[in-house]
């Protein structure tokens, strides 16, 4: 597949290397160099790096003034936008912010209820569901248009994201979703954190049976545990998230101390295994609150250094 | 059997529970009465199957009610027994008596009276 | 219908305190149904209230009225003559209800009985549960019967998101998830391959968002 824009994840994509993204959270503040010096500590072991958009409902600096922040420094950013808190008039315009800054990658979300944020008593947009951003963000790249019509003065030119969660109910439609994504537009995938491979790699073969591999780029996602604590609580807490009693097992079966080195021996060795999928095209590496370990997982997972594009 | 209980109880007799409607309670302390309890077949034997559990239901709202202005939730309540329990029908009219007592006459008749004179 | 629900006897009485001779007028529709504002639940309050005022030593005369519907003029016009008599109408009828008797009694306070909470149906006795938005724009020929606007949290019109665990909805293991629900019902009408068609962007003018909505039938007015 050619690279339709300038963007560095598309083209090494289209290099034919696996990718290696993450995120980083911005601030529940005004403090840009908090998220400056997440991005600095993992900016030679990604391609490119999301930020999140009031992840979880709770209400932090918006995830286009981090971006703009993280393309100034001379970083790749990954705008996520969610359709929970926006409608379509301030979701194109926003869209127009991050092209102006030259942001070249949008994720497409719906975006967790506000029942789990800081403001449950708050009203909900949804305007558009993640679907329908997809097709937004194409029209106004390929057709140049707004919504609405009329022409966009020099348009946006995104490389087109969404998210898919292989672990979430109901599992037969999963991949029908993922054709879904694909015939609204996306360009690339992340999925949900794997924890589950055999399921993960069911999914995987219905991707391929049906060449879907052939028509998006799928970035599989990856989150190291912390501690037993957190993996119980990802088991039982976490909607759409599938973690087997075999890990769970795994990290309380060592020493506190000694779990977070076990919880990135399991990442690295699910990473290690999903290589081996068919399809797959790189990697989404979301280390919530230890974003320090992210250079560590890329190297001990083969995945450094990052490929060098010449401009 | 003949036991005695408290002459302060005027019994009114109902086929089932059920038929107890949250209105009739309301009206009866509406008008001042002091106290009031239904007695209905234990819960899994009523012969009307599930008269008692409605019962036991309006009983909770007028609770909630009574409470909420000012009358007092504890001046009515539901028992449960079989027929065939004297002694519990007996322990169970003491026991409205005395709380009935304890808790004095039901305020509205001071308002009565205020309006009479 | 339209579902109510009680409003807690504390804010009636909030609402009221300024009055001595209430009308407390209950519909026999919708709030009957559902229990909330109907013929009995006028009395039980009535009986309340009166109990209450007693108590405080008030004189508050408190009487009670149900009509047939609180949404016609025709059923309101039938307490014309009485109207004069109070100080202020406590209405159980849903939101309405207690708006059209608040325009028809222009000079009279008109205060809600009840919570007017959506338009849905009775699961089984005691449990009611919202089945439609108003959207102006029926889809539900393409949802398989079940709506993904009144039922699912986020509105989705391409969902499940990704939150949908065991047929039950992110928000609450008490709500059922919409998608889903549709999923099930296409597939069982073997029509599960529907579920690939993207459902466009939807056009919500008809919907609150266009502001408020009026529906003028020219073919049956006089």
């Amino acid at each position: 597949m050619k690279p339709k824009t300038p963007s560095k994840l598309e083209r090494i994509l289209a290099a034919g290397h696996l990718a290696v993204t993450s995120e980083c959270g911005p601030p529940r503040g005004s403090d840009g160099k908090a998220i400056a010096k997440k991005a600095t500590m993992i900016r030679n072991h990604v391609d490119a790096i999301n930020v999140t958009d009031n992840q979880t409902s709770v209400t932090r600096m918006c995830s286009l003034a981090a971006c703009i922040r993280l393309k100034l420094m001379g970083l790749e950013p990954v705008l996520q936008m969610v359709t929970r808190d926006r409608n379509r008039i301030a979701l194109q315009s926003d869209i127009l912010g991050a092209a102006s800054f030259d942001i070249y990658n949008i994720l497409c979300l719906s975006g967790d209820h506000q029942v789990f944020g800081d403001n449950p008593k708050g009203q909900n947009v949804f305007d558009l569901d993640s679907m329908q951003l997809i097709q937004t963000a194409r029209f106004m790249r390929d057709e140049a248009k707004f919504l609405g019509g009329d022409d966009i003065e020099r348009p946006p030119r995104m490389f087109v994201g969404a998210a898919a969660n292989p672990f979430a109910d109901p599992f037969e439609i999963r991949v029908p979703r993922l054709a879904k994504k694909v015939a609204a537009g996306a360009e690339f995938i992340q999925t949900q954190c794997i924890y589950n491979v055999e399921r993960f790699k069911e999914w995987m073969k219905g991707v391929v049976d049906r060449g879907l591999h052939n028509k998006v780029y799928i970035l599989a996602g990856v989150t190291p545990f912390k501690s037993a604590g957190m993996a119980k609580y990802m088991k039982n807490r976490v909607p759409g998230m599938d973690v087997p009693d075999a890990l769970v097992k795994r990290m309380s079966g060592v020493p506190k101390e000694k779990q977070p080195e076990e919880g990135l021996k399991i990442c690295v060795e699910t990473i290690e295994q999903v290589k081996e999928i068919e399809g797959v095209s790189g990697f989404h590496i979301m280390a919530i609150e230890w974003e320090e370990k992210v250079p560590e997982i890329v190297e001990r997972a083969g995945l450094y250094p990052r490929p060098q594009l010449d401009n | 059997m003949r036991l005695q209980y408290s002459s302060s109880i005027k019994i009114i007799r109902l086929p089932c529970t059920g038929k107890v409607d949250l209105l009739h309670i309301l009206r009866a302390f509406e008008k001042g009465i002091d106290g009031l309890y239904v007695v209905g077949c234990l819960e899994g034997e009523c012969h009307y199957k599930s008269g008692n559990l409605r019962a036991k239901k309006r009983v909770a709202q007028a609770k909630e009610i009574l409470e909420k202005v000012g009358i007092g939730g504890d001046r009515v309540e539901m028992f449960n027994l079989s027929s065939s329990e004297a002694p519990r029908f007996v322990q169970a009219a003491e026991e409205m008596a005395a709380r009935v007592k304890n808790l004095g006459p039901n305020p509205l008749r001071k308002a009565f009276k205020k309006m009479a004179a | 219908m339209i579902v109510a629900d009680k409003k807690p006897i504390e804010e009636i009485i909030e609402e009221i305190r300024d009055y001595e001779r209430i009308l407390v007028a209950g519909c026999n529709e919708c709030v009957t149904v559902c229990e909330a504002g109907g013929k009995k639940e006028v009395a039980v309050l009535a009986s309340a209230l009166r109990m209450y005022f007693m108590n405080q030593g008030k004189d508050v005369q408190i009487d009670e009225v149900t009509l047939e519907r609180q949404c016609d003029h025709e059923y309101l016009e039938e307490i014309r003559d009485r109207v004069g008599g109070y100080d202020a109408i406590l209405s159980l009828a849903c939101g309405v209800g207690v708006q059209f008797m608040a325009e028809k009694y222009f000079s009279k306070p008109v205060l809600p009985g009840v919570n007017t909470a959506f338009m849905g149906g009775a699961e089984e006795r005691g449990v009611w549960s919202e089945r439609c938005q108003g959207c102006g724009q029926c889809i539900l020929a393409r949802t398989a019967g079940i709506c993904p606007i009144s039922r699912c949290a986020k509105r989705l019109l391409n969902g499940p998101c990704g939150g949908s665990t065991k047929g039950k909805c992110e928000i609450s293991k008490d709500v059922d998830c919409a998608w889903q629900l549709i999923i099930d019902r296409l597939k069982e009408l073997d029509r599960l391959d529907d579920y690939e068609q993207v459902m466009p962007i939807k056009d919500w003018s008809t919907e609150r968002a266009g502001g408020p909505r009026k529906i003028i039938r020219e073919d049956i007015r006089l």
